[in-house]
Parts: C-alpha cells; structure tokens; sequence
C-alpha cells in the first residue's frame, strides 16, 4: 500500500496515525505541507527516521522546493518528482490519502 | 424482444466486478463536512453492490455518538442515517479501539453496533483494501 499524506506534522495527527498505520514495506509519499514531515532536526524527526526501518519513505520534491526546505531532508528520504509520484501510484496496489 | 441477448450481456459486464472499497472517517461531525460528505459518497457506492466497510478513527468516532440533537446549531442531524445503513446491506463497521477508550467512549455509547478492532488490526483490514478514501 502506498499512504500520502498532505498536511504538516505539526498542524495535523495525519502524519502520526499513518506512521502508526503503514505496514513493513509499504511506501509513504510526503505532499504538500506534508513535506514539513520529511525535514532533519523537527520534533518528529526521530519518528520519521524510526519508521524508515521498515517503510520506505518518499517526499514530492517540487513542494520542498516551493517552501524553502531544499538541504533540509532528512537522509535517506527519497525525494521524486511529479513523474515520480505517478510511479508510485502505479507500483503500489492501493492507496490511502491520509487527511 | 426477448430474443434479444445483447441486452443480458451487458447487464452481466456492469454487474461483473465488485470492489473492496474502504471509507476511513477521522472528523468530528459538525465543526467541517467531511463526515456528511463521507456519508453521502458511502450511500451512493451502496448503490453500485460494492463490498463496502466503515472504518471510524480519531475523532471520526464522535460521528456515532449517541444523542446528538442539532436543532440550536440549525444544521442537520445526521446521525440516524448511520443506523439506515443496514437497509443499504452496509454492515461492515469497524471503530479503533484505542480511538474510543481516549475519548472516554465505549461502545455503549453509539447509535450503531460496531466491531472495534485495535490500530494493528484495523491496519490489516485497510491493508486488504481495492479502494480506501479517506474523510
């Protein structure tokens, strides 16, 4: 399964409740302010890199990038493009859009 | 007419494939509208005899709380729907468990029978899923 989420970890629970949701080795796509969840050194941080172990963690780059947050990822997220996403859509059986 | 096969044929291709279809419900009911959105989107999919399942996390629970009166707020109460569901053969509603129990709420307390089922399971059941939307 692959999960989105779009809101920012500090605003919403969404980011949270996916972490706790996503099973081993589905994939997890950080939009829009979303993105604020994929970024070193935030109160989330930690959760995020924990998660890593067992999920694969993605962020739209073009949304990073739109926020000033270039530099700031966290290593090890991947960061892909709009083509990207459309990947990830078509790899995974099903989605899940947190809101 | 009644020779006429093609009809039949496709009656059978529209009817042919049903679909897991899961709708995820994190919103108190009346501060936004997602949770009558959600409701309406699940009654017209009920329309289609898709396998159907309701899931109620966070303060999505709230929407199966008992006794909501909504007269001195002037909107609609639509919690009874919740109850009309069976007649939709929408049977399938599932609550977390750690949701409810953090909101002092116990299965008692809604309009509806449901199963509660812990986050891990309940991730197993979306997990299991053709088509999750989430409200």
């Amino acid at each position: 399964m692959l999960h989105t989420v779009n809101k920012s970890p500090f605003e919403r629970n969404s980011l949270e409740r996916c972490l706790q949701y996503a099973k081993k080795g589905s994939a997890i796509l950080l939009i829009e302010d979303g993105v604020y969840g994929a970024l070193k050194g935030t109160a989330v941080t930690d959760k995020v890199k924990k998660a890593m172990k067992n999920v694969s963690i993605y962020a739209l780059y073009p949304d990073i990038e739109a926020r000033g947050m270039q530099d700031k990822a966290i290593d090890g997220i991947r960061l892909v493009d709009y083509g990207g996403f459309v990947d990830l859509v078509a790899e995974h059986r099903n989605v899940h859009s947190w809101l | 007419m009644s020779e006429t096969t093609g009809g039949v044929e496709m009656d059978e291709d529209v009817s042919g494939v049903i679909k897991k279809f899961l709708y995820v419900n994190r919103k108190a009911p009346y501060g936004t509208i997602y949770a009558l959105e959600s409701l309406e989107v699940v009654l017209i999919a009920a329309a289609f005899d898709q396998d159907v399942s309701l899931v109620f996390l966070d303060d999505g629970v709230y929407q199966l709380a008992k006794g909501q009166h909504t007269k001195t707020i002037d909107v609609k109460n639509f919690s009874p729907t919740y109850r009309a569901l069976e007649g939709y053969d929408i049977e399938k509603l599932y609550v977390e468990k750690e949701s409810l129990e953090a909101r002092g709420l116990t299965a008692e307390d809604l309009i509806v029978p449901v199963t509660l089922l812990p986050a891990a399971e309940m991730a197993e059941l979306m997990d299991g899923q053709d088509i999750v939307l989430s409200f």
